[in-house]
């Protein structure tokens, strides 16, 4: 059986799957309909939220942007799971107490002004869009591989898939169905990690592996590494080469717009108790770390594989030859990946030879002519994005293995992606046009201006996916630092002060939003249209904030603003004041009300 | 009814302390021992590397594990100290 039809056995079985138990939990749960949201154990919830949670950015692009780049990359891992602490310390247990279901409406009703309301769905919008912006990115890598196909179109027929998978929709609701997504990801990620760490460090757990010894030359894993990759001419793995204080920051805005983000804030709303809410959080981690602590490890081992398959021999050695790369099955990678455009190699001086290695520096451009390899990089487009999906091919896993990977891609990135389509017409449809523009409309004029609303979500992401600002998990990080300026600060000061007040909340988040997207568009292009940018990430307009750090920035100028309005106009009224006493205390929290 | 209120101050500020000594730590593993007090560090060697590299790596996502837990752990107990826990 050849790859393409094992790839498509594992993606169809898969999506079987998650539909017969989205019949299967709908059709037995009829009776206890009522019970649906209060009957969920915070470790199923902890499971689904990580599910929910871990999307293309998570599964596909992350890996690859640590193994090019090594230590400086670390602010995706920590920034990603450090902000699991704000929002089960800061917010996941006081808006339990709350008990509505969405989060404009608290800070509609915390702020006591529709205004408010209406500013936090905008923020929820332009943040969950520019989301669905890098998940598209990942759905038509993947797509693209696994139907062999060119990027663009694969990227085309994943947005009909995702449109179809968001109407669909209900499905997303049924935690069940998110407990199997996850099972199905957290295996495809972790059965390849587990293989290549045994391959090349003799342990079976790759978070230990990463720092183990390597089998073949017994060496530590991460010593051997650090000597290819400066040899090539690279940054060393290990080492701390990025500017401090743009670190810092990325950090600090992954983390914040972690906490921000409304599709997992959600989901701490339908958890039976606030204890409950306390302890999903914590599993929630829990799941989301088993893949977050192996991803460093696939990013190191990749980098060597990659590595040594360059240079069979050492640095000091021969670079593969064209033919090897054209006849070798374990150079077949090189081939299937070719076909999507998102890998390329040529070679430049005609030498029979491919040589990966930094053109940029001068000296090893001086060593590689001295050997007669040339003086220009021959592996001339290697995308960061396709890495974890390359890499079981890479390291020659059999078939299966690469199956899995297949099915467990897409499903991050659906389900994800799904998620967010519907956060967005939601928020269209209810917040927006019946809460705000058309408070008489129907039932049925709802729901079509919800799917209208996903249909244009789609149609942009699409399109300004095709010509992304970054890589899939680059993308998703500017949206979580317009989350981190907008929604979380308002969240934060709607529990832990009474003092800030209506127009503070509004001027902040208005202005957190306002800044944080236009230093991203200065950067990234004005609504991410390529060329119409001012400034680059390498040369940034101030000093060495990259626009996807800009979010703690944004966050700070929320605050700021806020509290300097609030001082100076009329104070929150006192009802608002026992009501921000109420969500403190867990005692007297009710089911979570519909609206 | 003021009893209740200084009940619930006393509940608020004791959350607070907990939430502020959390945060800390919390800094000080991430931001602290994974970036900025990474040289100081340099000196103990982890697996081929040193110490602030498995922090930012791995070990700063192990702590926040355990601050999530412990602070579920302590709130619940400090809600049935405070008899403002749910039934």
């Amino acid at each position: 059986m050849d790859q393409f039809t094992i790839n498509l056995l594992f993606v169809g079985a898969s999506f079987a799957l998650y539909i017969g138990i989205a019949i299967w939990a709908r059709a037995g749960s009829t009776s206890e309909f009522y019970a649906a949201g209060r009957g969920v154990h915070p470790v199923t919830n902890g499971m689904a939220t990580a599910a929910d949670w871990m999307s293309a950015a998570s599964f596909i692009s992350m890996a690859g942007l640590i193994a090019f780049t090594g230590y400086d990359n670390s602010s995706f891992l920590m920034g990603w799971t450090g902000g699991y602490v704000l929002l089960a310390l800061l917010l996941a247990p006081y808006l339990r107490k709350f008990g509505k279901f969405t989060v404009s409406e608290f800070i509609g009703d915390r702020f006591y002004s529709q205004t408010a309301r209406i500013v936090a769905v905008v923020c929820l919008i332009v943040a969950s869009t520019t989301y669905v912006i890098g998940q598209m990115t990942g759905v038509g890598v993947a797509f693209g591989r696994f139907l062999e196909v060119d990027n663009t179109t694969g990227l085309l027929i994943g947005a009909c898939v995702v449109f179809a998978y968001a109407v669909f929709g209900g499905m997303k609701g049924v935690t069940y169905t998110q407990v199997a997504q996850y099972v199905v990801l957290i295996m495809a990620y972790t059965i390849p990690a587990i293989f290549i760490s045994l391959q090349l460090t003799g342990n079976p757990i790759p978070a230990l592996g990463l720092f183990g010894d390597h089998v073949a030359s017994g060496e530590p894993l991460l010593a051997k590494l650090d000597a290819i990759v400066t040899e090539l001419g690279f940054n060393e793995y290990t080492a701390h080469h990025a500017d401090t204080l743009n670190m810092v920051l990325f950090t600090l805005s992954l983390m914040i717009g972690t906490a921000g983000l409304p599709h997992v804030i959600m989901r701490f709303f339908t958890v039976p108790k606030v204890a409950d809410a306390r302890w999903s959080a914590g599993w929630a981690l829990v799941f989301i770390a088993l893949l977050y602590l192996t991803a460093p490890a696939v990013g190191a081992m990749a980098r060597l594989n990659i590595s040594e398959q360059f240079w069979p021999n050492g640095a000091s050695g021969e670079p593969v030859s064209s033919e090897t790369i054209a006849n070798d099955a374990s150079y077949d990678w090189m081939q299937t990946w070719q076909q999507t455009g998102l890998l390329g190699w040529e070679d430049k001086n005609g030498d029979g030879k491919i040589a990966y290695f930094n053109d940029k520096n001068a000296d090893t451009v001086a060593k590689m002519e001295a050997a007669g390899w040339g003086s220009e990089n021959e592996l001339t487009k290697f995308n960061r994005d396709i890495l974890v999906l390359a890499n079981p091919e890479i390291a020659n896993l059999p078939g299966w293995v690469i199956g899995l990977v297949a099915a467990g891609g897409l499903a991050a990135a659906l389900s994800t992606a799904a998620g967010l389509l519907l956060a967005i017409s939601s928020a269209v449809s209810h917040d927006l046009i019946k809460g705000a523009v058309n408070p008489g409309i129907s039932e049925k004029g709802e729901l079509m201006s919800a799917r209208v609303a996903m249909a244009v979500a789609i149609a942009v992401a699409t399109y300004l996916g095709l010509n992304p600002p970054g890589f899939a998990a680059q993308t998703v990080a500017l949206a979580f630092g317009l989350a981190a300026a907008s929604i979380f600060p308002a969240l934060m000061m709607g529990i832990f002060s009474t003092k800030i007040n209506n127009v503070g909340a509004v001027a902040g988040m208005l202005a957190g939003l306002t800044v944080t997207l236009i230093y991203i568009f200065l950067h990234k292009g004005w609504f991410f249209v390529p060329g119409t940018n001012s400034f680059t990430d390498a040369d940034p307009l101030l000093g060495t904030i990259k626009s996807t750090s800009f979010g703690a920035i944004g966050a700070a100028v929320n605050f700021t603003v806020a509290y300097i309005v609030s001082s100076t106009t009329k104070e929150t009224p006192q009802e608002i004041k026992d009501l921000v006493e109420s969500v403190r205390v867990p005692k007297g929290a009710g089911a979570a009300q519909d609206h | 009814m003021a009893d209740n209120s200084s009940n619930n101050n006393a509940y608020w500020s004791a959350n607070v302390r907990i939430i502020l000594i959390s945060l800390v730590i919390w800094a000080l593993v991430s931001f602290g021992f994974g970036i900025l007090l990474r040289p100081m560090l340099s000196g103990i060697a982890v697996g081929g590397t040193d110490l602030g590299f498995w922090f930012a790596q791995q070990g700063s996502i192990l702590v926040f594990l355990a601050l999530i837990f412990n602070y579920a752990w302590r709130m619940n107990k400090l809600d049935a100290e405070h008899g403002v826990g749910e039934e």
